[in-house]
């Protein structure tokens, strides 16, 4: 009997199809992946596995049996017997997913208590014994610690411990390595990984990154729009994809291996730092989030900023455009130093969301630099408003719309546009991928080429993802606590890179081939052991 | 029901994105109840509008004394059923003074919501101003005005009203009077939402690209602030209507609020029980009055929280920063220094009453 | 837990930052208010020799600041007072002499306390209860009748003035249907029992409004806390529904509750007064109330600043009791 088995699932919200006549089955002991970008319906696919969508108002149709129990038909209570303990669910954010006012090690005991009729004291015991399992240090001692008292990779783990608590036979995984850096994001796949080996426990893994699965999965089965596009071994999806929606996924991941075809010849340096250092807090709490970085950048060329959280890329970042002032040092502008904005230099930011205002039409948004400046022909404003709305390959009549009217990628787009309405010579992109589907990443990264050429600007791209970063840059920067560790030409970087950190970013980062995963999961491991 | 939003509009604010009205309102209208206590409330405020329409109708006034109409023997009881029902007076009339207890009334409806809109309406824009001062000014200005915040939501509402009321001088004219200490007693709690709003609006990319932009702050707070400050401030105000409402009826009840002639109906309430058994309805009718009126005005407040983005109002709630904390680079974004802030998003808006 | 010890220390600090502003403002705001200051104290109907001789006894010829000083120091060390022929001590903390009585206001506050603490006590015991309660079997029940039926309850709770539930439950519980005797005040130390017949009233009519408000507080609280991502991880592990509202989504709304709490001790004190003068409860709301009726500036002020130091303690204490139930905030 398979451990999942989902005939013909549909689950609609409202008037929207999230599931539409999906069927899969996974047998015992197996590794599953569903793949797929933001809207396909992956994770509301585990949601119903542990029948999460009842009393939530979601129309659910088709059969699911997990471990033995039809989820549709069960009652409550066998319901609630097979959560945790036949099937565990490990999710995306693992603060969020942690009572912020227990004990870890006394979540996972009360999740232990649920299952198995055991004292207080016995399920304390066990949940310590998972959390050495995963790779707590100190458990004892830990477990009596409060969520925020974790790291996000210790959080991760410790809710990997209580998935484990119960001896699934059946772990779901909803993007567990989405919200972690890179290298945390390898330790944890390689965990998931060993359990998977030594429990010989079945396990779902729900991702919209094609890396992921690749090195964690036997299986996998791509998602669109509710449905499934193509299924089967992983390496025979990944290596020959049948379908053409599988190619263009594949198509647009971007590849930390692959060489950039290198720009014209850079001019003349157009924006430099010196010595910048940036300090935050006062007295006893104060840190320097960025400490001595000093960079250039010149015209025509891309300058790839890398980092993991709290490297200080962001802070450097608005250093540059003038929104934060320097603790000390100086950013030059064509040779003078610089203090507050300068049109000049613009930003593009990371979240579409945010850095729209939501109650002001995009055109209007977008003529702020115009205006600004002191242009008040309203004729003349509104044309060139049009004009670099079809430049960044928006219409022109989108003018008096507003931002909630428009996708993510459509709204990065904006951005674009209104840094390029002030003429900028410098744009600062601040993660301005990494809120989009792979998809849409690559057409914004490539829109961002296209206009470096036309105008000449200089580019600096602040980014964590390694991949995106060599695929645009010229030159790289890699930081880390608030210093740049290793700075160069790309290929040089990444092809012979010189800073133990870099090494192990690079190592940490997933290959899309399952050979190579496995390869770099083995190197990871000796790496470890030395 | 406009009356009550127009009112409590941000000084100075641009109306929300047409998208933003559009929304709103299908969201409020949506709402069963919230558009039941909306007819009630725009009944109540035409009644109030039309106050001197209404007693012309009956025919009578609410300050002539009807002295033929109440028995001095037995201590001033209205003459007649019901406490003086008649053709001439609806509602009969008041004990011992025989005032036409209809026209009381409705006199009383304009008093009521009158000082209670002007009081929201100083409220709202005494804590919008100090709350944007305090998160835009520098350090000090910040620290110095938050106190002042501190202070203000700190001292009981009632007590200063109260002792406020003494020491005014008679002459000055009473609901306007008590309009403006609620005003500039109960203006905290909105101060901390403006303030604590502005600074979460403040770190939004949109400001920093239109500082970008080559704008200065006065126009950044105008074009890019003012509008997402008013969701919150008009949901806050929304529910400070029927607080002051309640407020302005027990200062009048203990005496010292709005006094005769000027009708109130909590000031109609302070000897009622005495002749309940004969009078019911001058017990009855203007408790009454004041359990509709804010009734009708707090489930419409509900309502008008509920339209305007619940979750936008549930962020300004204590800013452990849950969600954000996940978010890459949140511990370089700066704002370190500040002690994180922390606003109650009240259930209700009470500083005083009961 | 240092770095909580020094928060209660830094809040202990404010509070009597605050208090001491608070004192500055209301000496300010009712001794430098235009008029004729020693007119007002003394009365319309005072002649102008009293009204010389009340502007003497305020010192009116000192400038304000050294007013203020001389109150500060008769709260602090004492002050002594020649009333005419003799000389009255004062001792600290001194609030001042009333212009009716010429009793020390700290004399007539001391005597009024005992029945207002017992009335706001008493009364937040029974609101905490019941307003809790009534909020966490409403969001437990969420969705059903009992919740609907709840919220209605809360709601009329929540509109209807404090005064004219005091008024209707006087009409009906002691008049009509005569359950209990009319509201007297018997000190506790008298007759305990007395003591809580006569209070049972006043504190069910202060304690009703305050419970609905709670109510609401805790059940949108409990809600907004349901909706977390937490929740629905001890829902994917089969937790039970009364494990889930009563264990974790009561802690995550405890905290607000509390700070809640503090908010609207003021509020209370406010409703007390109310509740005081409808039931003819000696206490200081009672007295507070006769003061402004007759301008007796220096009980006013002395009882204004009362309350404020106990709303600020209130508020003070809260804000640890807070920190201590989300120890993020001392983290942060």
């Amino acid at each position: 009997m398979s451990l999942v088995h989902v005939t013909d699932l549909t689950v609609g919200f409202g008037d929207l199809r999230a599931v539409d006549g999906l069927s899969f089955r996974l047998e015992q002991g197996a590794a599953l992946a569903l793949v797929g970008e933001s809207g396909s319906g992956k994770s509301t696919v585990a949601s119903a596995l542990l029948g999460l969508h009842r009393g939530t108002g979601a129309r659910v149709g088709g059969s699911v049996e997990v471990a033995g129990v039809d989820v549709q038909r069960a009652s409550d209570d066998e319901l609630r017997r097979l959560r945790g303990a036949k099937a565990a669910m490990v999710f995306q954010d693992p603060l969020s997913s942690l009572d912020p006012y227990y004990a870890i090690g006394d979540q996972i005991a009360e999740v232990y208590r649920v299952h198995t009729r055991v004292s207080r004291r016995a399920a304390r015991a066990r949940a310590v014994e998972v959390l050495d399992r995963v790779g707590i240090p100190d458990a004892v001692r830990r477990s009596r610690s409060r969520p925020h008292e974790f790291s996000g990779g210790m959080r991760q783990r410790a809710l990997i411990a209580m998935a484990l608590a119960c001896e699934p036979r059946l772990l779901i995984a909803d993007e567990p390595t989405t919200a972690l850096d890179v290298t945390v994001q390898a330790q944890i796949l390689d965990l998931l990984h060993t359990l998977r080996q030594e429990t010989g426990m079945g396990l779902l893994l729900v991702t919209h990154d094609v890396g992921v699965a690749a090195g964690s999965v036997d299986d996998v089965l791509v998602m669109r729009h509710g449905r499934a596009v193509e299924r089967g071994p992983v390496a025979a999806v990944l290596g020959a994809p049948g379908q053409a929606y599988t190619r263009e996924l594949l198509a647009a991941v971007p590849r930390v291996d692959a060489p950039r075809t290198p720009s014209p010849a850079p001019g003349e340096v157009v924006l430099e730092a010196k010595g910048l250092r940036r300090e935050f807090g006062r007295g006893k709490r104060a840190f320097a989030a960025v400490d001595d970085v000093s960079l250039t950048v010149r015209r025509g060329e891309t300058l790839g900023v890398v980092g993991e959280s709290g490297s200080g890329k962001t802070t450097l970042g608005r250093m540059l455009v003038g929104l934060l002032e320097p603790t000390a040092g100086e950013v030059r502008h064509d040779g003078h130093a610089r203090v507050g904005v300068d049109p000049a230099v613009q930003m593009v930011f990371q979240d579409p969301v945010s850095s729209l205002n939501p109650r002001r039409s995009v055109g209007e948004s977008i003529a702020d630099p115009l205006r600004a400046r002191g242009e008040r022909d309203e004729k003349r404003i509104r044309g060139r408003v049009r004009e670099l709305l079809e430049r960044v390959g928006l219409e022109g009549a989108h003018y008096d719309r507003y931002p909630h009217e428009f996708s993510g990628g459509q709204r990065q787009r904006v951005g674009i546009a209104r840094a390029l309405a002030a003429d900028p010579r410098v744009i600062v992109c601040d993660e301005p991928v990494s809120a989009l589907d792979v998809t849409t990443q690559a057409q914004v990264v490539a829109l961002l080429g296209e206009l470096q050429r036309e105008l000449g600007l200089a580019l600096v791209f602040v980014a964590h993802d390694l991949a995106v970063v060599r695929q645009v840059s010229d030159r790289v920067a890699v930081m880390r606590h608030g210093r740049i560790v290793e700075q160069g030409p790309a290929d040089e970087v990444y092809d012979s890179p010189r800073d133990p950190y870099t090494r192990q970013l690079l190592a940490a980062v997933p290959a899309l081939d399952p050979r190579i995963a496995a390869r770099r999961r083995a190197e990871r491991r000796e790496v470890a052991v030395t | 029901m406009s009356e009550a939003l127009v009112a409590t509009e941000v000084p100075g604010a641009a109306v929300p994105g047409a998208s933003g009205a559009r929304q709103f309102w299908r969201r409020l209208r949506a709402q069963r109840a919230a558009m039941v206590a909306a007819v009630v409330v725009a009944l109540l405020v035409l009644v109030a509008l039309a106050a001197p329409l209404l007693t012309a109708l009956e025919g009578q006034d609410p300050t002539t004394y009807h002295p033929s109409l109440i028995d001095s023997a037995r201590g001033g009881v209205p003459i007649g059923s019901f406490g003086g029902v008649s053709g001439d007076h609806w509602l009969g009339v008041e004990p011992q003074t025989g005032r036409d207890l209809f026209a009381r009334l409705v006199y009383g409806a304009r008093v009521s919501l009158g000082v209670a809109l002007a009081a929201t309406a100083v409220q709202v824009f005494l804590g919008v101003v100090v709350g944007v001062a305090a998160a835009l000014g520098n350090r000090w200005v910040d620290q110095l005005l938050s106190r002042v915040t501190d202070i203000i939501v700190a001292m009981p509402l009632m007590i200063m009203a109260l002792a406020l009321l003494a020491i005014v001088p008679g002459s000055f004219p009473r609901p306007v009077l008590v309009a403006l200490i609620i005003g500039f007693v109960a203006w905290g709690t909105i101060g901390k939402i403006a303030r604590a709003q502005t600074l979460t609006l403040k770190e939004l990319d949109y400001v920093a690209a239109a500082r970008l932009s080559g704008w200065g702050t006065l126009r950044i707070a105008r074009r890019e602030l003012l509008p997402g400050l008013a969701a919150p401030v008009i949901t806050y105000a929304a529910l400070m209507v029927p607080a002051n409402i309640g407020i302005e009826a027990s200062l009048s009840f203990l005496g010292v609020g709005v006094r005769p002639p000027t009708p109130s109906w909590g000031q109609m309430l302070t000897s009622a029980d005495v002749w309940y058994q004969a009078a019911p309805q001058y017990l009855l009718l203007p408790a009454a009055a004041l359990f509709v009126t804010v009734l009708a005005l707090t489930v419409l407040g509900d309502g008008v929280r509920t339209a305007l983005d619940p979750r936008a109002a549930s962020r300004l709630r204590i800013g452990t920063g849950r969600r954000q904390e996940s978010k890459a680079d949140l511990s370089e974004a700066g704002n370190l220094d500040g002690d994180e802030p922390k606003v109650h998003e009240p259930e209700t808006a009470r500083e005083g009453t009961a | 837990m240092s770095g909580f010890t020094a928060f209660a220390l830094r809040r202990a600090v404010s509070a009597v930052l605050t208090l001491l502003a608070l004192s500055v403002i209301i000496y300010v705001v009712f001794y430098a208010t235009p008029g004729n200051v020693a007119q007002i104290t003394c009365g319309p109907r005072c002649s102008p020799e009293q009204v010389h001789q009340v502007a003497q006894q305020l010192r009116l010829d000192d400038p304000l600041y050294l007013r203020y000083w001389h109150f500060l120091q008769g709260i602090v060390a004492g002050h002594d007072y020649s009333t005419g022929t003799s000389v009255e001590h004062c001792p600290a903390p001194c609030l001042g002499l009333s212009y009716q009585s010429d009793q020390q206001v700290t004399r007539i506050i001391l005597d009024k306390l005992p029945v207002s603490l017992s009335l706001v006590v008493g009364a937040m015991v029974l609101w905490l209860l019941l307003g809790v309660g009534t909020g966490v079997l409403s969001a437990w029940r969420r969705g059903r009748f009992t919740e609907r039926a709840l919220t209605g309850i809360t709601l009329a709770g929540v509109a209807t003035p404090v005064f004219v539930i005091g008024l209707v439950l006087m009409i009906v519980v002691c008049g009509q249907l005569e359950l209990l005797p009319f509201p007297e005040y018997v000190p506790f130390a008298d007759d305990p029992e007395q003591w809580m017949w006569g209070l049972l009233l006043p504190w069910v009519t202060l304690a009703l409004g305050e419970a609905a408000y709670f109510a609401r507080l805790t059940r949108a609280s409990m809600l907004e806390t349901l909706a977390e991502d937490h929740i629905r991880t001890f829902r994917a592990y089969g937790v039970g529904e009364r494990s889930i509202v009563g264990r974790h989504a009561l802690r995550g709304a405890l905290a607000p509750i509390i700070a809640l709490n503090a908010n609207d001790f003021g509020s209370a004190v406010g409703g007390a007064v109310l509740v005081e003068s409808l039931f003819g409860l000696p206490g200081i709301g009672q007295e507070l109330v006769h003061a402004v009726t007759v301008i007796d500036l220096p009980v006013v002020v002395g009882m204004v600043l009362v309350i404020g130091f106990f709303v600020v303690l209130a508020n003070a204490v809260a804000d640890v009791l807070y920190a201590v139930a989300d120890r993020r905030v001392v983290l942060a």
